[in-house]
């Protein structure tokens, strides 16, 4: 119950994060990808403090042990470039740069009511599913849930 | 245009490492919206609670902002809705197979140095720049 209420207020955390920044807004989302254009370079800035926090937090918390509520920390070891990650961010990079929304920026958009972020949001679940039914129907391992 | 906000974008960003270093402390994850959200999609992951409440707590943040501050948080939309929807399909098959989007590769991967990270983060800003030059430039779309 503790964890789970704990993870609730992380995501609170992270969609505060979200909506302060602009990355919920897709015409801003689509303006710092403009740059021949309109060019808003704001999410720089979002990036640049959170991996400012993230690089330094983490070499501190993971000096533990173990996390707090669970027995192990779950950290990918995978260190390969394949196929599937190069061609498949290639593929989220195209639906981000026609929609504006990433999965991280969708989310926080929902609380805002607006429809756009509800039909991307069901449009991408869609699309999650159809593309782990796919793996799965070719007998390969589940993607690791991060 | 959108206003350039870098003093906002910098707390913003500063809140999501934020989110990122606890969820990290206290479970054990990498905050990556696209594998929390996979968790969630049938066959649903035995850990689903953490992930719901993540997600709950995402949705609502927003409103908890709206409410409790006089900031206003800005959203507009200039991409047709069949487009948004398309998008939302392109994203989710890519997402899945590229095993992260923004936060998890973006934040919390970058943060680590993962090599896997680093090369999608730099492949997925390079394709987004390219379609948005395709759209407004070459296409004289939205």
């Amino acid at each position: 119950m503790q964890r789970t209420l704990l993870a609730g207020v992380v995501g609170l955390i992270f969609g505060t994060g979200i909506a302060l920044s602009g990355m919920a807004n897709p015409a801003k989302v689509l303006n710092f990808f403009d740059i021949a254009g309109t060019w808003d370079p704001s999410l720089a800035f979002v990036m640049g403090g959170a991996l400012l926090i993230t690089a330094i937090g983490y070499r501190l918390v993971l000096r533990s042990a173990k996390p707090v509520c669970e027995a192990k920390f779950h950290v990918p070891t995978n260190r390969k470039l394949d196929l599937p990650l190069i061609a498949g961010s290639a593929v989220f990079g195209i639906g981000w740069g026609i929609s504006g929304f990433c999965p991280g920026g969708a989310i926080p958009a929902l609380g805002l009511g607006e429809a756009s972020a509800w039909a991307f949001v069901g449009a991408m679940l869609v699309g999650i599913f159809a593309a782990r039914s796919i793996r799965l129907a070719h007998g390969q391992r589940l993607a690791p849930a991060t | 245009m959108t206003e350039f906000t870098p003093v906002l974008s910098l707390l913003g960003g500063a809140l999501i490492g934020l989110s990122a270093v606890l969820l990290m402390a206290f479970h054990g994850r990498i905050a990556g919206m696209t594998g929390i959200l996979t968790g969630l999609l049938p066959p649903v992951a035995s850990d689903w609670t953490w992930r719901a409440a993540f997600i709950a707590g995402a949705i609502i943040a927003p409103s908890l902002v709206l409410s409790f501050s006089d900031h206003s948080i800005a959203f507009s939309s200039p991409v047709p809705l069949p487009w948004v929807i398309i998008g939302g399909l392109i994203v989710g098959g890519g997402v899945y197979f590229g095993s992260g989007c923004t936060s998890g590769h973006g934040v919390c991967g970058m943060a680590r140095l993962s090599p896997r990270s680093i090369a999608a983060t730099g492949t997925f800003m390079a394709t987004a720049i390219v379609t948005v030059f395709v759209i407004r430039h070459l296409s004289g779309g939205f």
